[in-house]
């Protein structure tokens, strides 16, 4: 019923998630011993797509055709068996096992007595070792192994399960150039035994090298399917951010931009952060673009305090500071809304009203004895200025939607009279109408003369928003914009190749 | 308005209602005990049988308030009963020795602050489960009252030093009001100081505290000081009541204050729990004691009630989550 060399096929996928449409009607065929390439910015779809085929998500419309019969799994458990797995960007190895014993993790051989068969455990990871050409022991405890490796294991491990196609999201992330080239060639025998790889990668110059075909996702649309030969980077970028900016909803306003307020210079922490200078003045709002992993958000954390660094100064208002903590950050004046509220920011349990002065109690304070009244009418007053949707202010943050939750969490700086707010992916999760207000406050704190600092996965957020634009790339600053300048071919060129 | 919106507004009515009433459950359960046993027994409802329940409920209520700072900051104090019979132990030996009465309470209660310290300082500083260095101070604490001892109880205590355990001001024993006092004071700093607001950041969520600039280090400490330093209050208690210093008072104890805690509505995963809570979970503890020696429940038996009632309220709690996390939807 469907094509010979297809062994794949994904018709019409559609997936909604409240207030979004994450996959509008996309199609995706992979060949047999194909390396397919599926490429988009973060939020495209590309992972979504993957775990509706996994069975982590359900499809609301669409369908699967997998080796000529419709696929229906219900969870990851199923796909597997059906020969369809996952080799994860973060490793899913148990790390106190040791390879064999991986390998088989939850399809170990067995006696018929049900005690567990090791020699033919052994035996068998030696012979998926020896067929990948891996010089590792099947009895090496995972721990000591690199992360090269342990993802050669989880190779290992979906091969041994008889696995027809492979799905790599990100498999070349923090490998070194020789563990790349080691892999691709792991990759290109795999094609020859007929198994087809999905290779999902930000890295656009090795998707020439090692793939067959690339298909570009958008804003959870499918914009093309091509030959490898048939693109260059330069188109693949156009493809991937073709759209339009919508500049009416949301606009940094014009203020007057003042003295320098923070002076990062030479911030190094090994493996996350290289050399990081950069300035940032008073109304001025300095957006940081790049891809997941990029270090955006290790970069703010470090000047935050909330983790340490090797190297490097940080100024304010042309003072050198030592941030140890995020306490001494506090206190030198530097905000930060976490990306992830829920386990960075919120205290759950809270009120409204604890949590907005978290940061700050001290302030109602007399001997450590909170002052209720001034505390409650000054928290209404922020309540009331930023629209937060609440019955009252004493009741838990739990049950709040994302776009109040932020507003508390902005709420919280407001009060602490911050001189430099960072914010990590302010609008992640947050509907459209939310996220005018959330970036209409960040306008209005630029206007009180708050430096702003401000991470973004959303291209078209981050150019609107900015007055300066920086990009990174593994832990190191490859471009510096003006907002003129500054456009979304440069900006991913530089996230992703520069 | 329209139909959603007010849809909305009784649903988060009937949340406000629910969430009313299950704060209330221990305080109903107590309320239904109390009625029961009063209609098994005749004696339950004397003045004289209240009041036994009551020098009976402050020991444990004591030890259970400082239980309290303790898990709702997500940790656990498994010391308690130890340090309280150190603490006591310390206490009895100075005054034998002619140390003044009133030197050796403090005292008393300065080792149990400072078993409390060592507790909090290894946990936050050495970044260790404080299940296993209260584990540890557990047992070094009973050791240290065994061996100052000799394994022998302490006799020979002043007469004025008798009057805490014993006495009685205006009718009510002393221990009562000792209690009472703590209560006061525990669910002021609870609910109105900014150590009580810390624990229940840190408790709730300790990287946002961190994040939000507090020395959790120092809060965290702090609370295992009051633990320790409850612990010793209790034990100065306990010793004047009995009037004898017993090496191996409190032991099993810091059980029975994790679950009034625990029955009290507290989390063990931290950031939730309340003074009252605590207090209404001691005292169905201590009722339920009480009314099996009445109806002459034998202790073998006791153990395996409360054993269950322990269980039920730990699964209650369990079920209360899993219901508010549907409703917040």
């Amino acid at each position: 019923m469907t094509d010979e060399t297809l062994l794949l096929e994904m018709r019409n996928i559609t997936k909604r998630f409240p207030g979004v449409v994450a996959l509008d009607r996309v199609n995706l065929n992979v060949k047999r011993g194909e390396v397919h390439v599926l490429v988009g910015e973060n939020g495209a779809g590309k992972s979504t797509l993957m775990k509706i085929l996994t069975g982590a998500y359900s499809k609301d419309e669409g369908q699967i055709f997998f080796m000529g019969e419709e696929l229906h799994v219900k969870n990851p458990r199923e796909a597997l068996d059906r020969g369809i797995s996952m080799i994860y960007q973060e490793t899913s190895l148990v790390p106190h096992l040791n390879v064999a014993e991986n390998i088989y993790l939850g399809r170990e051989p067995l006696f018929p007595s049900g005690w567990l068969n090791k020699s033919k455990q052994y035996d068998w990871a030696e012979k998926i070792l020896k067929k990948l050409h891996l010089c590792f022991l099947p009895t090496t405890q995972i721990t000591k192994l690199g992360i090269a490796q342990r993802r050669m294991v989880e190779i290992a491990k979906a091969l041994s399960a008889d696995s027809k196609i492979m799905i790599m999201d990100e498999p070349t992330a923090a490998l070194t150039k020789a563990e790349i080239d080691e892999l691709f060639s792991l990759i290109s025998q795999l094609k020859k035994t007929g198994i087809s790889v999905i290779y999902i990668s930000h890295r656009l110059e090795e998707i020439t090298e090692i793939g067959d075909r690339v298909t570009v996702l958008r804003d959870g649309q499918k914009i093309s399917t091509n030959e490898i030969s048939d693109v260059d980077i330069l188109s693949l970028i156009r493809m991937m951010v073709g759209r339009e900016v919508d500049e009416t909803l949301y606009k940094k306003e014009d203020v007057k931009i003042g003295e320098e307020c923070l002076r990062v210079e030479g911030l190094s922490r090994r493996g996350d952060l290289n050399d990081i200078n950069f300035t940032v003045k008073k109304g001025e709002i300095l957006g940081i673009a790049g891809l997941v992993g990029a270090g955006r958000t290790e970069l703010v954390r470090a000047i935050v305090g909330a983790d340490p660094i090797d190297r490097g100064k940080i100024f304010i208002e042309k003072k050198e500071v030592k941030i140890r903590s995020p306490h001494d950050a506090i206190s030198a004046g530097i905000g930060f809304l976490p990306e992830n509220r829920r386990d960075d920011g919120l205290a759950l349990d809270l009120s409204v009203k604890d949590n907005i002065t978290l940061a700050n109690v001290t302030r109602f304070t007399r001997f450590g004895w909170i002052s209720k009244s001034s505390e409650n009418s000054e928290s209404e007053t922020y309540r009331k200025d930023l629209k937060i949707k609440c019955q009252q202010l004493n009741q838990s943050v739990k049950f709040l939607s994302g776009g109040n939750q932020q507003k508390i969490l902005i709420a919280r700086w407001l009060i602490t009279n911050t001189k430099i707010l960072i914010c990590d992916e302010p609008t992640r999760g947050i509907d459209v109408g939310t996220k005018a207000e959330i970036f209409g406050l960040i306008n209005q704190l630029a206007k009180k003369g708050v430096a702003v600092i401000m991470i973004s996965s959303y291209l078209p957020e981050i150019l609107t928003m900015s007055d300066r634009i920086m990009v990174m790339r593994e832990g190191c600053i490859t471009a510096r914009f003006e907002k003129e300048d500054a456009n979304q071919e440069k900006i991913l060129h530089y996230a992703t190749v520069g | 308005m329209n139909i959603k919106a007010f849809k909305k507004i009784l649903i988060n009515k009937r949340q406000s209602y629910i969430l009313f009433f299950e704060r209330l459950t221990p305080f109903f359960s107590l309320v239904i005990m109390f009625l029961i046993l009063g209609f098994l027994s005749p004696y339950f409802f004397t003045l004289n049988n209240l009041l036994t329940i009551g020098i009976q409920v402050s020991v444990i209520a004591i030890m259970a308030i400082g239980q309290t700072f303790v898990i709702i900051s997500a940790g656990i104090d498994l010391s308690v009963g130890s340090v309280l019979a150190l603490s006591g132990i310390i206490s009895a030996v100075l005054m034998r020795g002619g140390c003044p009465t009133s030197l050796a309470i403090i005292a008393g209660i300065g080792v149990g602050s400072f078993c409390g310290f060592i507790n909090g300082f290894i946990i936050t500083r050495g970044k260790i489960a404080p299940f296993i260095i209260t584990l540890g101070m557990m047992g070094i604490a009973r050791g240290l009252a065994l061996i100052i001892t000799g394994g022998n109880p302490v006799f020979g205590l002043p007469e004025n030093f008798s009057f805490l355990g014993n006495g009685r001001i205006f009718g009510i024993p002393v221990p009562i009001i000792i209690m009472s006092i703590i209560v006061v004071i525990a669910y002021l700093f609870l609910s109105r100081h900014i150590l009580g607001r810390y624990t229940y950041a840190i408790g709730s969520n300790v990287e946002a505290a961190r994040l939000s600039g507090i020395d959790i280090n120092r809060y965290n400490t702090a609370v295992y000081i009051i633990s320790g330093m409850l612990a010793g209050i209790a034990g100065v208690l306990l010793t004047s009541r009995l009037v004898t210093g017993q090496p191996t008072a409190g032991t099993g104890y810091e059980l029975d204050t994790i679950a009034a805690v625990v029955i009290g509505g507290a989390s063990l995963m931290g950031g939730q729990g309340t003074i009252i809570g605590t207090i209404i979970g001691a005292f169905i503890m201590a009722t339920l004691r009480n009314g099996c020696n009445l109806l002459n429940i034998s202790a073998f038996w006791q153990l395996i009630i409360i054993g269950a009632v322990i269980i039920l309220a730990v699964y209650y709690d369990q079920v209360r989550r899993r219901h508010s996390a549907t409703l917040g939807g």
